[in-house]
Formats: C-alpha cells, structure tokens, sequence
C-alpha cells in the first residue's frame, strides 16, 4: 500500500504542474488585465507598473519565473493588495477558511449520515418522506437566500433574546460569531449526505447477504451496523473527499454574507480583478486540496471493502 | 411418520407491487418430519423459495404472508421479529443459492461463523473461534485455521457455499431450509455440497427442505417430493413414486424434460410447450391446463383439489388413474 501511496504522490505533482500551467495560460488569455480600473491609468504609470511586476517580459519568460519562484514557495505578489504577497493573503485567510469549513464539514456528516441511515430503514414511510423532504429543502435553497434568512432570524428577529448571534465579522472566530456560517455552509452538505447515505444504505440493506445476517438471527441492529454500514458508506466516501476541498477552500457567498476573511472570497476577487497571482494560488492550494482528497477517499475504499486491493499483490 | 418439524397450514404470500397484487404462494398446506428431506421442486416463480422465506420471516418488503407455519409451536408468520431472531440461526437455519453474494464482503468469514455462535449460545470468542474451526473442518474445507481470517472473495463459490452450510450447522438446528444450494456452483462441486448436507442429516438427524428445479438432486436426496405449480402443490408423494409414477402431468412434463443418456430413442430435448403462467392472471380452473395434454373440460372450470393419489401421495389432478393411463397407451 505504501507503495501505491508514494506512486499516487508522485502522480500528482505533473497533475498539478498540468493544472498550473493551464491555468497560467488561461487568466493570461482573459481580456483585460491587474491595471485595467474604472479610471484608465496613464500610459506612462501603466508602463512603470507593468515593468515593476515583469508584465513586460515576453510570456514564456514570465512563466518559467512564476514556476521558479513556485519551487521556493513563493506564490509572488498580489497585483490588487499590494502590499502584501499572494503567500501572506493566503497564510492569513486559509486557517480560517480551514477550521469554518472543517467544522461544517464534521456537522454536515454527524448530522447527515445518521439522518441519511434513519430515513432508509424506514424506506417509504412518513419518517423517510419527512428526512428526505427536509434534505431536499437543504438542497434547493441556495446558500445566499439561507445565509440571509438566518442572519435575519439570529441576527435581528432574536437580538434582544438569548439565541441572539452576530450577523457578521469574524471577531478573531470567537465562537458565536462562527456559528451561522459554519452553520449555513454545512446545510447543504447535510442535504447531500442524507440524501447519498439514504441511497447507500437502501441498496446495501437489499444485497444477499443482508438476507443470510438476517438469517443467522441477528438483531436489527447488528445487521445494520455490522452488515451493512460499510458497503452504504463507500457511495458517501466518493462524495466526501471533493467536498473536503471544497468546504476546506472556503465558500465565496458565506465568507462574504457574514464577512468573514478567508480565502473564499479571493477566487472571485482575484479573477474580476485580474490578479493574476492571486488567482494562481488559490487555484493552486483548491488543486492540491483535491488531489489529496481523492487519494484519501481512495485509501479509505481499501478500509471499507477488502476486495479493493492496491498494487495486485495479496 | 414421526412428529414433524414444520407445518404449514393454508400458508399464502402475497407481493404488493405497483402493477398490482400477486399471489405468489395460494394456500399451502405441507409438512416435514423430524429428520426427514422433503424434496420442493418447481420452475422458477412456482413460488417454492417464497413458501419458505415467508417461514423464515425473511420475505422482502412487498411480500405478505398470511396462514400459518408452526415450528417448535410457534406460528412463525405471526411471530415478532425478536420471537423469530431467537430461532433463526439456532433451531432454524437457511443455506441460500447464490454462495457469491450470500456472505458479507468486508467481513472475514470467521467472524460471521463466530457472530452466529456469540449471538445463540453466548459463547466467548476463543470458544466460539475453536466450534467455527471444528465446523469448518467438518464441512471439509482444507486449512480451516486459514480459511477462517480469510474474505470471502478469496474463497472459491464451493469453499463460500461450504462455509454457509458451516454456518447453517453451527448451532445444531432442527431443520434446514436450503435454498437451490448447488445451482450457482460446478457440477463437481454439486455432489460434495449435497453430500455434506446429506451427511448433516444423517448425523444430527436434522430435517432439510430441498429446494430446487433439479430433478437429479431430488432423486438423490429426498425422502419425499412436492412438485409446485402456480404456486400451489400439484403433487406430493414418496421420491420413488414420484419418479416412478408421476400422478400428475406436470410432474410427468418435468420428468420427460430430464434428458437422459441411457434412454437410445430420445433423440431430441423434450420441453413442455407454454410458458408458466402469469400470477396476476391465473387461467381460470386448474393453473396447469393451458399447457396440459390431458386437459378436459372439467379443467378449464374447476380447480382440482389436492386429493389422494393412492400410495400416499397426494395430486391435485381431476385425471383418474394417470399413471396407467399413460402406460395404457403403449402397453395394452
């Protein structure tokens, strides 16, 4: 297994390198460019801009240095916040959208799955029409209405109760000034994992040997958890690893409903903006993110069923 | 004949599905003695695996059963799950047909021998370990020490099939119900599973239901036959008069459809023409008589009841004196 773990790595690094490079291409090919405001800027500044951040370097020399300066872990500086570089944007914005975005991610599934398994075992009945309504509203409702809702009903409705929470900043992440967002950024994950957990488990708890656990005189009980739990979690493993990269990158519409610094919101500043380098390293980080994620899920296919077996040695 | 183990009375199963009711099973009325095999053969969809899984308690969720099916005294179909949970597994035991889907992939197989001894005779897990070891070896499996910290997919489907009837055996039960248990495997491998159930029978004196569309298993096996149709007992007799002398044409149309090697003047493979009929629309009068060669008029009005067949058995024919009749034909 360590071996296919140090092939899958090895794997991912000209995967990103791919990513990278397209990438790189690809803002650059974008019309406009960092300096192109509302106000055009003199011809003369532009051109003093332009050379202080080595635009006017033909385009393949402005790659190999941005590859290069890569290497030695930096990201360069950002065009749009400029006195910062992309590294420390992203130093400073990245644990936040981390720890938001880890504890949704560990509601959305403590919540989830077990709603999820309920809702089956009592496939077609009112308890699974009730769940999977509720999962279906998670779902249907985009986070920009539902960020609002709750800031309405915590933030203003009940400021004068004991339920009353911030209806936005982050205040360092003291703890009640996480709540709604991590709350609003988890819903939808809920939804979903209800949803897969509830398909996961129905077909598990229809296999053949679901029938013979049965047969053997096994509480219910064990037949779920023992029996069937593990082949209905593997549909819920595929769905988890990208939406760990994606909840772990932090949400655009969350982190600026509730204004909060993390990084989510540069994927789209940094793109409207053109801010080149800024773009590249949350792509770069989300790429990474991903890669590692779904090497994860993979390894946690093997846990999950022993017919998965890596390298075709036993 | 002894006391039996299973009783069914006036056992009907019913499915709901979105096209309508069917009845898969139409009250069956059949009885297994203690140590007794008991032979249930019929075409796919005669309904001869829901007549037991409805015994089991083990019918899926569209399946209804109603009547009764009395084990030990209990009415299995309107016991509770936790009445059933205590049978199942200990008194009671299923081997399946499809050995390859029948065990838990991510489970070793020792553990889903020793779950079944932990859950029914409260054993420890050394004690437990070494009875699952000694059944393993009893049902033949080489290396049984290795075997048992293997998966499943690393068995083979005979080894797989041996460990269910390991598994059926463990807590010494009254009566086993075995599903098509050969179908899936090789035919090599089919004599030494039925042998092992044979041998089960003899040496814990447990009664098996024998569940399969395979004449030849019968033969070698039953004591007793029941020929299912439709889901109803079309015949039900000792295993050589069945064979020997079918009362019933169904029964004679399955055994014709046995090809056989030692008989020189069948030239080609003999079917019975029709399809089995479709539960939801039962031709009116006896199931059987669309594609009967003896059908009379009577037939295509009136179900035929089970009644005696002399001999003891049992047909569900208006035909008088089938057998002969038959042999009449070509022997004056």
């Amino acid at each position: 297994m360590w071996s296919y773990f140090a092939r899958r790595v090895a794997i991912g690094i000209p995967t990103l390198w791919a990513i990278i490079t397209v990438c790189f291409f690809m803002m650059r090919l974008t019309p406009g460019g960092p300096f192109d405001g509302e106000a055009p800027v003199p011809p003369e500044i532009l051109a003093n801009l332009r050379a202080r951040f080595h635009l006017d370097d033909p385009l393949w020399r402005q790659y190999l240095d941005y590859v290069a300066n890569l290497l030695r872990g930096d990201f360069g500086p950002s065009f749009k916040y400029r006195d910062f570089n992309v590294t420390t944007l992203i130093a400073q914005g990245f644990p936040v959208s981390l720890q938001n975005g880890f504890s949704a991610l560990v509601i959305a599934i403590m919540i989830g799955v077990p709603l999820g398994i309920f809702a089956a075992l009592g496939q077609n009945t009112r308890r699974d029409y009730m769940v999977s309504a509720v999962a279906m509203t998670g779902i249907v409702i985009p986070n920009f209405i539902m960020g609002h809702v709750l800031i309405l009903v915590f933030g203003v409705w009940l400021k004068d109760s004991v339920f009353h929470l911030p209806a936005g900043g982050w205040a360092d992440g003291a703890l009640s000034n996480r709540v709604l967002p991590v709350f609003c950024l988890s819903l939808p994950y809920i939804a979903y994992l209800v949803r897969i957990t509830r398909g996961g488990m129905i077909e598990a708890m229809r296999a053949n040997y679901i029938r013979t656990a049965r047969a053997k005189g096994l509480p219910f009980r064990l037949v779920v958890l023992r029996h069937a739990l593990k082949s209905a979690l593997i549909p819920v493993v595929t769905f988890l690893g990208p939406a760990t990269a994606f909840l772990l990158t932090g949400s655009m519409v969350v982190e600026t409903i509730f204004q909060i610094p993390g990084i989510g919101r540069y994927f789209v500043q940094g793109a409207l903006n053109r801010d080149y380098t800024l773009v590249m390293g949350v792509t770069i980080l989300s790429a990474a993110l991903i890669i590692a994620m779904n090497l994860i899920v993979d390894l946690l296919y093997s846990l999950l069923d022993p017919r998965v077996r890596y390298e075709g040695k036993r | 004949m002894s006391a039996s183990v299973l009783d069914l009375r006036n056992l009907s199963v019913r499915f709901t599905t979105p096209d309508g009711d069917v009845a898969a099973v139409s009250e069956l009325s059949l009885s297994v003695g203690k140590g007794e095999c008991l032979g249930i053969v019929g075409e796919s969809g005669s309904g001869k695996s829901q007549t037991f899984l409805a015994a089991m308690g083990l019918l899926a969720h569209n399946g209804h059963a109603v009547g009764e099916a009395i084990f030990g005294g209990v009415n299995l179909v309107a016991a509770d799950e936790s009445t059933l949970n205590g049978l199942r597994g200990d008194k009671l035991a299923m081997i399946f047909q499809d050995p390859m889907t029948s065990l838990t992939p991510h489970m070793k197989v020792g553990h889903q021998l020793t779950e079944v001894l932990v859950r029914h005779r409260n054993l420890k897990s050394t004690a437990a370990r070494d009875r699952a070891i000694a059944m393993l070896r009893r049902v033949q499996i080489p290396e049984p020490e290795r075997r048992f910290e293997m998966y499943p997919h690393e068995l083979s489907g005979g080894l797989r099939q041996r460990v269910m009837i390991a598994m059926a055996l463990l807590c010494g039960p009254e009566l086993i119900i075995a599903d098509e248990p050969t179908t899936a495997l090789d035919v090599t491998i089919q004599a030494q599973i039925l042998d092992l159930i044979r041998r089960a029978k003899e040496e814990l004196g447990t009664a098996v239901i024998l569940i399969t569309h395979d004449l030849g298993v019968v033969a070698g096996m039953a004591d007793r036959v029941a020929v299912m149709y439709a889901g109803r007992i079309v015949e039900l007799g000792d295993v050589h008069q069945i064979f020997n002398a079918p009362q019933h044409p169904y029964t004679k149309g399955l055994l014709a459809c046995t090809p056989r090697l030692d008989d020189a003047t069948a030239s080609a493979l003999v079917t019975i023409p029709g399809q089995p009929p479709n539960l939801q629309r039962l031709p009116k009068g006896c199931a059987y008589h669309p594609r009967c060669q003896n059908v009379m008029d009577r037939c295509r009005a009136e179900k035929p009841p089970l009644m005696s067949a002399g001999g003891g058995g049992l047909k569900a024919c208006f035909l008088e004196n089938f057998g002969r009749f038959q042999a009449g034909a070509v022997v004056p």
